[in-house]
C-alpha cells in the first residue's frame, strides 16, 4: 500500500524546534522595529556614556586592571546587555505567547509538542542574544574599546550567560497568570545583577557579605569569562568551572521549564 | 440645557478652568480619575512601592562603587565627591523616567487596549478631566518617589544645604513638563511598536545630560547641544539645590520647564480631545 500523503508525520525534536524558530522569525521580520532600539542601540549608548564619558573621569589603576576604563568595561557590557535582552525575551515575550498572542496555543495544536515549543523558543532567544552581542562587539571595536581579536569569544560567553538567566526565567514565566511579577524581577533581580556583579567596578569594592550573592548570578560568571578571554588572563580550570556552572543553571532551567510548558500546554 | 446643569458640580463651586473650557470638554470631576487610579493601584501596591528602589540601587552602585574609581568631579561650586555629584542627577532622571513612562506606555495601554477612557467619556467627564486626573495621579506618585529618594540622600549625607527642600517642587515641575510632552507624544503613537522610539529619546537624555559626568567632558559643539536638552536643565537645577550653590540663574531652568509644560499641555489636550471624542 502506498504511504498516505495526507498523514501527518510528527517532526523530530530538532526539526520541530527549527520550525518554531522559523515561526518566531516570520513574526519578528515584520515587527523587529519594536525592539531594535532596546536590543541594539541601548548597549552602545551605555558604552558611550559610561565607557567614554564617565571613563574619562577614571584614572587607569588597580581597579581597572591598569586598562583604560572603556576597554575594561566593554567585555562586561557585552554580558550585561545579553542578560538584559534575555530578561525581556524570557518574560513579556514568552508571557505574550502564552496569554496575549497565544502563539504557543496555536503551535501545540499541530504535531509539535510543548517541550519542542520550549526548545524552539530558547533557541530563538539564543540567536537573538548572539546577534545583539555581535553587533555590540562590532561597535565597540569601531570605538577602539576592543584590544584583542580574542574578544570575539566574549560573544559565546555572553550568550551562555544570557541563557543561564533566560532558561530559569522562562520556567518562571510559564507558571504566571499575570505579568505583575516581572516588575519585581526586573527591579530586585536584574538591576542589582547588572550593577553589583563587577561590570562597572570590581566586586572587591563591595562589602564582603555581598560577594556570595554576586557569585550566584550568571552575570558574574559571564563577566569573568568575557573579561578573561578578552584580556588573555583566563586560566583553563576556572574557565571550565564558570562554564560548567552556567551550563548547569541553564540545564536546571530547561528541565523546570519543560515541566511547566507541558503542564500548561499539553492537551 | 441639562448639559449645563450637569456641569455645575457639587455645591456649584466652579473654578476658573471650568468657566473657560468649552462645554463637553471638562466637567470639573478630574479627582474621580485620581480616585480610580488609587483603587486600581491599591491591589498592585508592591509594584508601585518597589519603583522607589530603582534609583536607590543606582545610587548605591554609582555613588559608592563608582565613587571609588573617581575621587571628585567638577560640580557647580568646584570639585565634588562623586556620590554628591550623581545623586541629584538621579533624582531628576527618576522624575523624568516616571513621568514619561506613566504618560506613554501606561496611558497608551489604557487608551488603546483597556479602553478606560472610552468608559470615562460615557460619563459626564470630558478629555480635560482625563488629562488633569492622569497628570495629578502621576504627580502624586512621582512626588512620593522624589521625597523618598531625597530622604535616602539625606540619610547618606549627600545633602549639603537646606535649599534641597526646594528640590522636591523642582522635581514636580520637571515631572509636569515631561508628563505633558509625553502625553502629547503618545497621541501621535500608532501602535505599540512605536514605543521603542520613546527609549530613543529617554535613554540618551538619561545617559548624556551630565548625569554621570560633567559637561566639560564634551567637545564645545556637543556642550552647546547638551545645554539645549531638557534633562540637562533638570539636573543643573537639582544639583544646584542639593549642593547649595543657588543663584538667580536657576530661574532660567524653571522657565525652560514652564515653557515645555505649556507647549506639551496645549498639544496634548488638543490632540487628546480630538482622538477621544472622534
Amino acid at each position: 500500500m502506498p504511504p498516505n500523503p495526507h498523514r501527518l508525520v510528527p517532526p523530530n525534536s530538532a526539526r520541530a524546534a527549527l520550525l518554531v524558530v522559523e515561526g518566531l522569525w516570520a513574526w519578528y521580520r515584520r515587527n523587529w522595529r519594536a525592539t531594535a532600539i532596546s536590543n541594539f542601540v541601548q548597549p552602545v549608548l551605555f558604552l558611550l556614556a559610561m565607557g567614554v564619558g564617565f571613563g574619562s573621569q577614571v584614572q587607569p589603576g588597580d581597579a581597572t586592571g591598569g586598562l583604560r576604563y572603556v576597554v575594561f568595561l566593554a567585555p562586561a557590557l557585552i554580558v550585561t546587555a545579553a542578560v538584559q535582552s534575555a530578561m525581556f525575551e524570557s518574560t513579556y515575550a514568552v508571557f505574550s505567547a502564552f496569554r496575549w498572542q497565544k502563539t504557543y496555543l496555536g503551535i501545540v495544536s499541530t504535531p509539535i509538542t510543548p517541550a519542542q515549543v520550549l526548545y524552539g523558543q530558547l533557541l530563538w532567544i539564543a540567536l537573538k542574544l548572539a546577534a545583539g552581542a555581535t553587533a555590540f562587539l562590532l561597535v565597540a571595536a569601531l570605538l577602539g574599546a576592543v584590544t584583542s581579536p580574542a574578544a570575539v569569544f566574549a560573544v559565546p560567553f555572553a550568550v551562555l550567560s544570557g541563557m543561564a538567566f533566560s532558561a530559569p526565567v522562562v520556567a518562571f514565566t510559564a507558571t504566571r497568570e499575570k505579568p505583575e511579577a516581572f516588575t519585581g524581577l526586573y527591579r530586585f533581580v536584574l538591576i542589582p545583577m547588572t550593577l553589583f556583579t563587577g561590570a562597572f567596578f570590581p566586586i572587591s569594592q563591595l562589602p564582603g557579605w555581598l560577594h556570595p550573592l554576586a557569585w550566584v548570578t550568571p552575570v558574574w560568571h559571564g563577566i569573568e569569562l568575557a573579561r578573561g578571554v578578552s584580556f588573555g588572563s583566563l586560566d583553563p580550570l576556572p574557565a571550565l568551572g564558570h562554564i560548567a556552572y552556567l551550563a548547569a543553571v541553564a540545564a536546571v532551567g530547561v528541565v523546570l521549564a519543560r515541566r511547566y510548558f507541558h503542564r500548561r500546554l499539553a492537551v | 440645557m441639562t448639559g449645563l446643569l450637569d456641569r455645575a458640580g457639587p455645591g456649584n463651586r466652579v473654578g476658573l478652568l471650568f468657566r473657560i473650557v468649552p462645554p463637553g470638554l471638562y466637567a470639573g470631576r478630574a479627582h474621580v480619575l485620581v480616585e480610580r487610579a488609587f483603587l486600581v493601584n491599591r491591589r498592585a501596591w508592591l509594584s508601585v512601592v518597589s519603583g522607589f528602589f530603582e534609583p536607590v540601587l543606582f545610587l548605591l552602585s554609582l555613588g559608592f562603587g563608582f565613587g571609588k574609581l573617581v575621587a571628585t568631579v567638577a560640580g557647580p561650586g568646584g570639585p565634588l565627591p562623586y556620590a554628591e555629584f550623581v545623586a541629584p542627577a538621579l533624582l531628576a532622571a527618576s522624575a523624568m523616567n516616571g513621568a514619561v513612562f506613566d504618560t506613554t506606555y501606561n496611558l497608551f495601554f489604557k487608551f488603546k487596549y483597556a479602553k478606560v477612557y472610552d468608559a470615562v467619556l460615557a460619563t459626564p467627564m470630558g478629555p480635560v478631566d482625563i488629562a488633569l486626573g492622569e497628570a495629578t495621579w502621576a504627580l502624586l506618585r512621582g512626588g512620593l518617589y522624589s521625597a523618598g529618594f531625597l530622604a535616602v540622600m539625606l540619610g547618606f549625607g549627600l545633602v549639603a544645604s537646606p535649599w534641597a527642600l526646594l528640590a522636591l517642587p523642582a522635581c514636580l515641575l520637571v515631572a509636569v513638563a515631561f508628563a505633558a510632552v509625553g502625553m502629547a507624544a503618545t497621541t501621535f503613537m500608532r501602535s505599540w511598536q512605536d514605543f521603542d522610539l520613546v527609549q530613543l529619546f529617554v535613554l540618551p537624555l538619561f545617559l548624556f545630560s551630565t548625569t554621570f559626568f560633567p559637561l566639560a567632558v564634551y567637545p564645545p559643539v556637543l556642550q552647546t547641544v547638551v545645554q539645549f536638552t531638557p534633562l540637562y536643565h533638570a539636573v543643573e537645577l537639582t544639583r544646584a539645590l542639593t549642593t547649595g550653590f543657588v543663584g538667580w540663574g536657576l530661574l532660567v531652568h524653571v522657565g525652560y520647564f514652564l515653557v515645555m509644560a505649556t507647549i506639551g499641555g496645549v498639544v496634548a489636550t488638543k490632540r487628546l480631545g480630538r482622538l477621544l471624542t472622534a
